[in-house]
């Protein structure tokens, strides 16, 4: 007789997480909880970085997903080298945010997306960044009354000659453009 | 000595006062800082939650350009020196990655061998300076004034190789060395909340908020940080944190650089910091 495999979302959202370089290490988590007890912010998650593994490695996709958690990684690396599996646990939030965005799971209240969606945008077309530039677009996606708010701010940066009206940019556009293009071709991953 | 450099967006922006105390403080210490030659955004944090592969593939962009120079790559900010260093690793690690951005970058007639080797300012400082060349340069001690010395996140993690991870202590030797006091700073290496002082306020702020009660707490007089994104954090939104937890702190926060330039007998024109917020407390409190 023959043996007929039983695939399930368990497996391919697991098999998402794991493509990244590095990846395949989530399925070593002991559940130590080293990263849950480094995380700056684990107090105001609403599954701390342990449960979070747990959950992937469950295939639990929808929460993982809808997770604030995810968003309210910092990037400060703390996890990723107390991890006594060699987990890249930084890396793997990275891919949760990514996998959030493409599925449309993130929360009315996380504005990472906008924030990021912006910044590409302005990166992409001088290939360097331009504050004014970004924070008028992530403000206006997201609450405009808060440009007002920044306006003293940004004020008190200009009147120190702390940023340019003008966006510095790269001179080989076209090299640039080529570059990210051929990427977007090719997709997110390897 | 000679390196190429990345600047880096912020450098170039909000943090040019973290620039320009680069360049003199390098130049004080006969440093010669090549900028690398049209340069793009390291993508930051942002290409990576939507793009991997575009992520590295800005970076490798940087890294072609790097190679060709034949020197170290030296970056300023640790989100950038976290960035291209991350690509650097993962395409020596992983032939996938490595043979899909080597394809990318042929097609713009670009190439990248992976020989470029990525790092810190702060590590050329330790490494390549070392503490017996800056005391013999020595021309303002610093006259004990009370440092917390605040590395951040990014610059000793995940890879840094001239410090511990978690409680590093080389910024502190030097300070001492030039005759500051390094107070105990047990956040050294915490998160000041970075990008999500854009989009989680209250939570960003709690974790500035933390960082400053700490340094006061241990009687620091001044913070200094190797990161654009937490001098502007612990400097431009003290009120905001005072207001919001009741706190007073008058903390002035300043570059690294600009600190050692000082010791060094650099100018306070020249290593900026007029264009810093509380110009007139650094000033009273270094004791120029």
């Amino acid at each position: 007789m023959e043996r007929v495999l039983y695939v399930d979302e368990t497996n391919l959202f697991l098999e998402e997480v794991c493509a990244i370089p590095g990846g395949e290490k989530v399925r070593l988590c002991i559940q130590c909880g080293a990263c849950a007890g480094s995380c700056p912010t684990a107090s105001i998650m609403d599954h701390t970085p342990r449960q979070i593994f747990a959950m992937v490695r469950a295939g639990q996709k929808e929460e993982v997903l809808s997770s604030n958690a995810i968003w309210f990684c910092v990037s400060c690396y703390k996890c990723t080298v107390r991890c006594p599996q060699g987990i890249r646990q930084t890396d793997i939030m990275y891919a949760l945010k990514r996998l959030s965005i493409r599925y449309k799971k993130y929360g009315k209240n996380i504005h990472e997306p906008a924030l990021s969606k912006a910044f590409i945008s302005v990166v992409n077309k001088y290939g360097r960044n331009f504050e004014p530039e970004f924070l008028l677009k992530f403000f206006l996606k997201t609450n405009p009354f808060r440009l007002i708010k920044y306006m003293p701010f940004g004020l008190k940066l200009l009147s120190r000659k702390r940023f340019s009206l003008f966006p510095g940019r790269i001179k080989k556009r076209k090299e640039f453009k080529i570059v990210i293009d051929k990427a977007l071709e090719l997709g997110e991953y390897r | 000595m000679k390196f190429s450099y990345y600047p880096g967006c912020s450098l170039k922006g909000v943090s040019n006062n973290y620039e320009q105390s680069l360049y003199a403080i390098s130049k004080a210490l006969d440093i010669e800082l090549v900028e690398l030659d049209d340069w793009n955004c390291c993508g930051a944090t942002s290409y990576m939650s939507i793009n991997e592969l575009l992520s590295h593939v800005l970076c490798s962009r940087n890294l072609a350009i790097a190679e060709k120079t034949g020197l170290d790559l030296i970056a300023a900010c640790p989100a950038c020196y976290v960035c291209v260093n991350k690509a650097n690793i993962y395409m020596t690690e992983d032939e996938l990655l490595r043979n899909s951005i080597k394809g990318i970058l042929k097609s713009a007639g670009l190439e990248y061998h992976g020989t470029v080797r990525v790092r810190h300012f702060l590590d050329v400082l330790v490494k390549d300076i070392g503490e017996d060349v800056l005391s013999n340069l020595l021309k303002n001690s610093l006259n004990g004034i009370k440092v917390a010395c605040y590395y951040g996140c990014q610059v000793v993690r995940p890879w840094c190789d001239f410090d511990d991870q978690e409680m590093p202590i080389k910024l502190d030797e030097l300070i001492k060395i030039l005759g500051g006091e390094p107070v105990k700073f047990p956040l050294k290496t915490s998160c000041c909340g970075g990008a999500l002082l854009t989009t989680q306020e209250n939570v960003a702020l709690k974790l500035s908020y933390k960082l400053l009660k700490c340094a006061v707490d241990n009687g620091a007089e001044i913070i200094i940080t190797t990161c654009p994104m937490c001098q502007i954090n612990l400097e431009g939104y003290q009120r905001k944190i005072n207001r919001a937890f009741g706190s007073s702190f008058d903390m002035p926060v300043i570059y690294f650089t600009q600190m050692i330039g000082y010791a060094l007998g650099v100018s306070i024109g020249e290593l900026a910091i007029n264009r810093n917020f509380n110009y007139k407390r650094i000033i009273e409190r270094m004791h120029v």
